[in-house]
């Protein structure tokens, strides 16, 4: 006898192992076991009237939602949207979730739980079903003259090649625009260019300016410009953060040798970070340290924008700056490298 | 027989209406064949063959509610100075037509914000619930043949999943998403040769251009969500086709599937499901907000916000960027500038995490050397090598979802931001290879509390004292069922290889192939536990009435390799 026929194996088998079997056998699908709606007809009605009844709360929660949309109208605030987007949404929900939990809860306490048992069978296709599908291959093949019709085929080929072009190349010449990916390389800063506070546009005088304030900065344009997809486009590129520092902290910039890109302690560096481009906004005046927000990179405004953590590798672009003869801050030309996060043809 | 009986002449011409229009159709479509197939086509029964449906449910809310808000949605870069319904700090700025239109949809909309926040919400749940159901699928190992296919469909349905998000949130045009937008940007700069192409092709020009909210609608709208749906086609077909896998449990084989029928049981249960489903995603909507793009405002490429995270399935790519170090990985070859500093994190670790998905059933299919179909799912624990590599690799998302919040983490405890990136960095590589060992310890010792239980029984608790004064604890062996369900599986033992050598000494190519695989197939299958058999049972009760049994010097159940045999205890 078996050990799994056995209705207590455990204690009952004394077989050696000579005689067992290499596995245990399948005991079979466990015997059924009534719940209390199969045997006592009363829990069965209870449990008719419990689904009845959450049918029901599902239709009320229905009714109730065209009451709140006609009734409760949104009088204009914020908080008015979200007192009428609570309501149908809590009663929407309440519709919803009582068709759910009647019709599961029929299902779970009513309908037959007794488990069925379907065969499967091997996917694969029997032998002699593949034996006439590889036939029926080989005879259209056949048919066609494929494998003799070699020049046809080279041309059927081609024809099938090519036609992607006329639907490829219109495409791809309109898709990126002019592709002239050489604007990467130049901002709207020029010379003589003044700088102006983001957003209202008010140019910056270098007087105005305390030792430690920050300034976000864009170049001075037009109301008519800046009202223009161009100019988001432009001011993406050409957004500058602008610090005083005590002339005595400036340890150094990106000036080169014989010029002067700072002044009097103001330094001006593109805002655009050159890991992945977000905007670096968030300075830290005790060590003139500018973090960017999105990935944490850090530059020391001091010491030429350096970076000192994070995942960005160079210093973000300075922007030479000057004043004019009214003491407004001006550029001195473009940023002398292209701005923000570094590609391909960078250096090219 | 005359030529104007109907075919179904034959039989009993129906008499009610749902008869009559039964066979009106059967008459035009032959429907009958396909109902005396399916309508009581057997489903085995679990909690965790939900996790898929609530996928595919939440997919049908996030097509319902998306349907509601292209009615008012206008997908345009035009810029206006908005004057509408919105809170008063938007009045009077300048924005897109695609932002203005949010507002006003979330606003003068009756309805609008709750479908918009039900529609954020639902695909939120959509990615969590394929993200979850795929931790099933591997775990079980249900993607083993004949389901390797159908894993491939559902790992392209997630990556899909992904594109439907990211597009879908970008296009309200808030600074946001522009700046999620932005980071794209860089991340595809970065990419060498073609990245500058890359990117205009994107914008139709340079970032942001007025062109990528238009075309991310259509992708948004069209073309992801025309693929998802062929694919999910596709994946219910082959379900259907190779029929639900199962539990282990008694008279479940492979030959098999044991359940209820699909009429009346799943209609009642997956209907129900949809229902629930749908009615948590509208409380959800209803009760709280997501993504109030107004207090963002319009896209302005100069502000950004502080501690803004993007959505959760897309933590992981952000986290991968943060913890990249930028000393020394930008490289200048010839003068073409390569910055691995965005390209490893942003690039090549999705790339590795997706390629571990796409290959790891035909890893596991070779190493184990199994050409059989596997329609019962494995317990977790009996596959120790695949669970512990499923959790290192979840150990590794989690790390780098976690390193995507690294700042809201140093705000909220007041930690150094720089310290806890150190951290991520040292995690990220040591937490998988610890979290695979203690997973597949566990593993291993919850295969031999299983052996232990099927060969000694459950403790009863009950002392009996014998009259040489021995005592001992009388133990209750397993039912049936319980042993069935501890003894059922298979410990795959690694792969034997042919010799290098033939019986000439004739070297044999393909060898050192063969030893690589062998290899992999080792570190799989090296430590393993065998299942308890008759043999070893009857053995523990004849050792003694009292289930006394002593451990063996050299313990049979845990064999290591085949040459070092007591490595292991």
């Amino acid at each position: 006898m078996s050990a799994n026929q056995n209705p207590h194996p455990g204690q009952e088998v004394t077989a050696t192992s000579s005689t067992s079997p290499e596995r245990f056998e399948d005991p079979g699908v466990p015997a059924h076991k009534p719940r209390l709606t199969d045997t006592d007809p009363q829990a069965a009605r209870r449990n008719e009237r419990i689904v009845t009844i959450i049918f029901a709360i599902s239709c009320l929660g229905a009714i109730a939602s065209l009451v709140a949309y006609f009734a409760v109208r949104p009088d204009g605030t914020t908080e008015g949207t979200r007192l009428s987007t609570a309501l149908l949404g809590v009663t929407m929900a309440i519709s919803l979730l009582g068709i759910g939990v009647g019709a599961i809860h029929w299902a779970k306490s009513l309908m037959s739980d007794h488990e069925h048992v379907d065969e499967r069978h091997e996917l694969a296709s029997p032998p002699e079903v593949r034996a006439v599908a590889v036939q029926h291959l080989a005879d259209g093949a056949e048919d066609s003259g494929i494998a003799r019709r070699g020049v046809l085929k080279g041309a059927a080929v081609s024809a099938l090649a090519l036609f992607p072009l006329t639907f490829a190349v219109p495409l791809i010449s309109s898709v990126g625009g002019d592709w002239d990916v050489s604007k990467f390389r130049h901002t709207i800063w020029e010379r003589n260019r003044r700088l102006a506070y983001d957003p209202s546009g008010r140019l910056i005088k270098a007087s105005d300016l305390t030792v430690g304030s920050v300034a976000h900065v864009i170049p001075e344009a037009s109301q008519e410009e800046m009202r223009s997809h161009e100019w988001i486009t432009e001011k993406a590129k050409a957004v500058v953060l602008l610090v005083r520092l005590n002339p005595e902290d400036l340890r150094s910039d990106q000036s080169p040798e014989g010029e002067t890109w700072s002044y009097d302690g103001i330094v001006a560096y593109s805002k655009i970070c050159t890991h992945v481009g977000c905007p670096v906004a968030l300075y830290e005046q005790q060590t003139h340290h500018l973090l960017c927000p999105c990935h944490q990179s850090t530059f020391d405004m001091a010491d030429g924008a350096k970076v000192v953590f994070g995942p960005a590798n160079r210093p973000l672009p300075q922007l030479p700056i000057t004043v004019d003869d009214e003491g407004y801050l001006m550029a001195q030309d473009d940023f002398a490298e292209p701005v923000g996060p570094s590609y391909w043809e960078r250096l090219k | 027989m005359s030529t104007d009986t109907s075919p179904s002449s034959t039989v009993e011409p129906p008499t009610t209406p749902a008869g009559k229009a039964a066979d009106y159709l059967d008459q035009r479509t032959g429907v009958g064949v396909a109902v005396k197939e399916f309508a009581r086509k057997v489903f085995p029964d679990h909690w965790s063959f939900m996790l898929g449906e609530m996928a595919l449910f939440s997919f049908v809310v996030l097509l319902l509610t998306g349907v509601f808000l292209t009615m008012f949605f206008d997908p345009s870069m035009a810029l206006i100075e908005y004057h509408g319904a919105g809170p008063e700090s938007m009045q009077g700025q300048l924005m897109s037509v695609a932002f203005a239109s949010t507002l006003d949809l979330s606003f003068e909309v009756r309805g609008g914000l709750l479908m918009r926040q039900i529609h954020h919400w639902a695909a939120l749940v959509f990615m969590a619930s394929i993200v979850v159901h795929m931790m099933r699928v591997f775990f079980t190992g249900a993607f083993r043949k004949p389901r390797e296919i159908n894993w491939l469909v559902g790992t392209v349905l997630m990556i899909l999943g992904l594109a439907a998000g990211f597009s879908g949130y970008s296009l309200p045009d808030d600074v946001l998403s522009g700046n999620g937008l932005r980071i794209t940007d860089g991340v595809v700069k970065s990419i060498p040769v073609i990245g500058s192409y890359t990117s205009y092709f994107l914008f139709g020009g340079e970032f942001p251009g007025e062109h990528i909210i238009p075309r991310l609608f259509t992708v948004h709208i069209l073309l992801v969500p025309a693929l998802i749906l062929v694919l999910i086609g596709v994946h219910l077909f082959l379900m259907v086709l190779h029929k639900h896998t199962q539990y282990p449990g008694g008279g479940r084989t492979d030959k098999n599937v044991v359940g209820y029928p699909l009429f009346p049981v799943y209609i009642a249960k997956m209907g129900g499901n949809f229902f629930i489903v749908f009615g948590i995603l509208a409380l959800m909507g209803a009760t709280m907000s997501i993504n109030n793009v107004w207090n963002y405002g319009p896209y302005d490429p100069s502000p950004v916000g502080a501690g803004a995270q993007p959505d959760w399935y897309m933590l992981f790519l952000e986290g991968s960027l943060r913890l990249m170090p930028g000393y020394a990985t930008e490289w200048v070859i010839f003068g073409y500038t390569l910055s691995l500093n965005v390209l490893i994190p942003a690039v090549v670790i999705p790339g590795l995490l997706f390629t571990f998905l796409f290959v790891y059933p035909f890893i596991e299919a070779r190493v184990t050397g199994d050409k059989r179909e596997h329609h019962v799912l494995d317990r977790p624990r009996n596959v120790p090598a695949r669970t512990g590599l499923g959790v290192a690799f979840l150990t590794a998302f989690i790390i780098l979802a976690l390193a995507g919040s690294n700042d809201l983490i140093a705000t909220h405890f007041g930690m150094s931001l720089n310290q806890i990136t150190w951290a991520f960095r040292i995690l990220f590589f040591a937490g998988p290879v610890f979290a695979y060992w203690v997973t597949k310890r566990i593993c291993l010792g919850l295969q031999r509390k299983d052996r232990e239980l099927v060969l000694h029984g459950h403790e009863t608790g009950r002392i009996v004292r014998f009259a040489n004064g021995e005592y001992i604890e009388v133990h209750r062996p397993l039912d049936d069922q319980e042993r069935w369900l501890r003894v059922n599986y298979d410990a795959h033992r690694p792969l034997e290889i042919e010799p290098a050598t033939d019986a000439r000494g004739v070297k044999r190519p393909g060898y050192q192939k063969d030893k690589q695989w062998q290899k992999l197939s080792r570190f799989f299958f090296e430590d393993r536990v065998e299942p308890v058999t008759p043999a070893e049972l009857a053995a523990a009760h004849a050792h003694g009435e009292h289930d006394e049994i002593e451990a063996a010097p050299r313990s049979p159940e845990l064999v290591s390799g085949t040459e070092n045999a007591d490595r292991e205890q």
